[in-house]
């Protein structure tokens, strides 16, 4: 069952040098009980796609449509909305630390997102509260609930914020880079306890994160989001041993082999992420792109069907066939790039590197 | 939580003694200056001179003169001991303790409103950013800031007290009126009502800008977005979640306004001819008489003192991470 369903979204924010493009036509579904993990470099949309579905980017103009369990958010009026924040799609975010209130206790603060949703009295409140934070692992929960945020670790922190967004059984909980402000240990036992949290609750997820290895052993499904448009989608098997789109191709270049998801170096995708008020024509990531060909700088590719696997889409002009990250793989697409290069495609900085076959991925 | 208060009171009476020994440096012990002429005022006469050097000791060493004028100021009753004023011969601290309570009275009921009133019109101001509200409020604001005390008094007192009263309406009492609280609450707040709304308008722009800015900062902040995501209500997020965090540059100016106020407020009391210690003061200076003037430059120091150990209180109750620092 389709949980959340979002066709064809597009924010954007009008600023005084233009307006930011931050998402330009995105669809994805999420289906119950699911894990999708949406994967791209910072600036690439990612939480702002996230925090459109609650209505939490105020003075953005959005298009497009978002059905969750039916109903559509995106035309929701702020009360509707604040049903749902929490209650049925709940989030936690990125810095656990800046993300709970300084001056109040954690127990508090839990205690007050039941209490928005619910008409249980303070006390039950808190025992819940205590009952959650013994859920997520904290050790001591009848102590802890008094804590303030600045007197727990960074991982109990976010265990408090996991602990929150689960106080109303959602269906959906959206995790924007919950590990990336935390060391490597801590990042592991998050993430096995956000798995095992979802056995126990049922919900659906949607993992953000700029580190493909973070999700590797998580996520159902994968989005790879470049410059506010889904470049690849696919199983999460399909988007690390066969991807399609060569962005998901670098970013697999750029996980480091220690994680063990792939064997290839630690190659940087060359370049930075374009301006979302000057977004480059046709494919967004030709500048960057190795096996940038001319029509690449013409025409924006649409997301289609890869037919060698189940539900594999990619938004690329390179043919469907070409898929996967080995060497010969890499070789096969610089020689049809090649083929297919004119007098401005080969100028591009991405092109002269293949050309010279650098081993710009390998 | 008590070391940490019980460290900044220590850092207070520290504080206050160094303000007390200069003031001690500056008007007794600075080098080519009579104190005792300086205390006589302008009726001099030798024998005067002769005893208050006697009275004050200025014929000792100076560090026994220092001791002994610490030990004139150390709060027990019998021992505490401000000096006579050379003008009427009333005891410094009988003179201070009839204006402190006008001054407290003062500070009081326009610390209420200009509270109130800033706080408001700051809240309006930063949920609508650009809004009509919002244009509005900056022009409260830069009324308030550039328009002098003297000025809004008197306006007051013209249109409300002179205007009003002339045409048969005498609401607003004539400047010069005070009813001590105890006498009659009722008197009290009447009497004063033009002088508090004279300070606390003044006041008040400083406030709505504070907490304008300070709640626009406050509302980017990922807790605020974490409050909201919880489904929290827009009204709860903002005086719950944000203003309690934006309240900490606001208890930082209300220390210094309400300092302030407490030490004399010179004009309003002047113009709305309120015997208070900034009234006190002014005649003090203009006849020489120093004791009185020495006298109240100490308490306006203890009250500022005092208001900061009472901010940083505040700062504890308010922020737990203030507690342990
Ligand atoms: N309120 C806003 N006003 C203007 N621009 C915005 C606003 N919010 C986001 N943006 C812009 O939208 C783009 C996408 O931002 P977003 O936060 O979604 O990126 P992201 O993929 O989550 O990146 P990161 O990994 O850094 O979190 C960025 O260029 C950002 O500067
Ligand atoms: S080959 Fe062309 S279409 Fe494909 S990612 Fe590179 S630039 Fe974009
Ligand atoms: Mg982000």
């Amino acid at each position: 069952m389709t949980l959340l369903a979002v066709d064809n979204l597009t924010v954007s924010f009008p600023t005084a040098d233009g307006t930011v493009q931050a998402v330009r036509g995105l669809s994805f579904s999420v289906e119950a009980g699911k894990t999708l993990g949406v994967v791209g470099e910072s600036g690439s949309g990612k939480s702002v796609s996230a925090l459109t579905m609650l209505g939490l980017n105020p003075g953005a103009d959005i298009t497009g449509s978002a059905v969750f369990n039916g109903k559509e958010l995106l035309t929701m009026n702020q009360q509707q909305l604040r049903q749902i924040r929490g209650a049925d799609i709940a989030m936690i975010f990125q810095d656990p630390l800046s993300s709970l209130h300084p001056h109040f206790r954690v127990g508090w603060q839990i205690a007050e997102a039941i209490r928005a949703h619910t008409s249980v009295n303070k006390r039950d409140a808190k025992t819940q509260a205590v009952e959650l934070l013994r859920l997520v692992n904290i050790p001591q929960p009848e102590r802890r609930v008094e804590a303030y945020p600045h007197e727990m670790s960074g991982g109990m922190r976010q265990r408090v914020m996991i602990a929150m967004a689960l106080a109303l059984k959602p269906k959906l909980l959206i995790a924007d880079e919950p590990t990336t402000a935390l060391d490597a240990t801590v990042q592991a036992q998050l993430m096995e306890l956000l798995v095992q949290m979802q056995n126990e609750v049922g919900m659906a997820m949607i993992i953000i994160t700029h580190d493909l290895g973070v999700i590797a052993s998580v996520a159902d499904e994968v989005l790879v989001m470049y410059a506010g448009r889904a470049s690849e989608r696919a199983d999460a098997r399909t988007t690390f041993f066969s991807p399609h789109h060569p962005y998901t191709r670098g970013l697999l270049g750029s996980v480091p082999s220690a994680t063990g998801v792939v064997g290839s170096r630690l190659t940087p995708i060359i370049g930075s992420p374009p301006s979302l008020i000057s977004v480059p024509t046709g494919c967004g990531f030709h500048p960057r792109c190795p096996f940038a060909m001319e029509m690449c700088i013409d025409d924006q590719p649409d997301l289609v069907e890869i037919p060698a696997g189940g539900h594999h889409v990619s938004a690329c002009w390179l043919p469907p066939e070409m898929t996967g990250v080995g060497v010969a793989m890499d070789t096969a697409r610089q020689r049809y790039a090649s083929a297919h290069r004119g007098v401005r495609s080969s100028k591009l900085p991405g092109v002269v590197a293949a050309v010279e076959g650098a081993t710009v991925y390998a | 939580m008590t070391r940490f208060l019980i460290r900044r009171i220590i850092l207070g009476l520290v504080t206050l003694w160094v303000i007390i020994t200069l003031v001690f440096i500056l008007y007794y012990a600075r080098p080519g200056v009579d104190p005792a002429r300086e205390l006589a005022g302008r009726a001099v006469t030798p024998a005067l001179l002769a005893n208050i050097n006697k009275a004050y000791g200025f014929n000792l060493p100076v560090y026994v003169q220092y001791w002994n004028y610490l030990k004139r100021l150390v709060p027990i009753p019998g021992q505490f001991n401000l000096g006579i004023s050379n003008n009427n011969h009333l005891p410094v601290t009988t003179i201070i303790a009839q204006a402190v309570p006008i001054d407290i009275s003062l500070a009081v009921g326009s610390a209420v409103i200009w509270m109130v009133l800033g706080i408001s019109v700051g809240v309006l101001a930063a949920r609508r950013p650009r809004s009509l509200w919002d244009r509005g409020a900056t022009v409260f604001v830069l009324t308030g800031v550039s328009m002098p005390t003297f000025i809004l008094g008197l306006l007051l007192l013209y249109v409300l007290y002179y205007l009003l009263t002339i045409h048969g309406i005498a609401i607003f009492p004539k400047p010069g009126s005070y009813t001590p609280i105890t006498t009659n609450p009722l008197e009290w707040a009447h009497d004063l009502i033009l002088p508090w709304i004279t300070l606390a308008l003044i006041t008040a722009a400083t406030y709505s800008r504070l907490t304008r800015s300070s709640l626009l900062e406050v509302l980017g902040e990922d807790y605020i977005r974490t409050a909201r995501a919880k489904g929290l209500s827009e009204r709860r997020v903002v005086y719950r979640h944000a203003l309690r965090s934006s309240l900490t540059p606001i208890v930082t100016q209300f220390g210094i306004d309400l300092a302030t106020v407490l030490g004399g407020a010179i004009i309003t009391e002047s113009i709305f001819g309120l015997p208070g210690l900034g009234l006190a003061v002014v005649q003090a200076i203009e006849v020489q008489n120093l004791p009185v003037v020495i006298g109240i430059v100490l308490v306006a120091s203890f009250f500022v003192v005092a208001a900061n150990i009472v901010v940083d209180a505040l700062y504890a109750v308010l922020d737990p991470r203030v507690r342990v620092s």
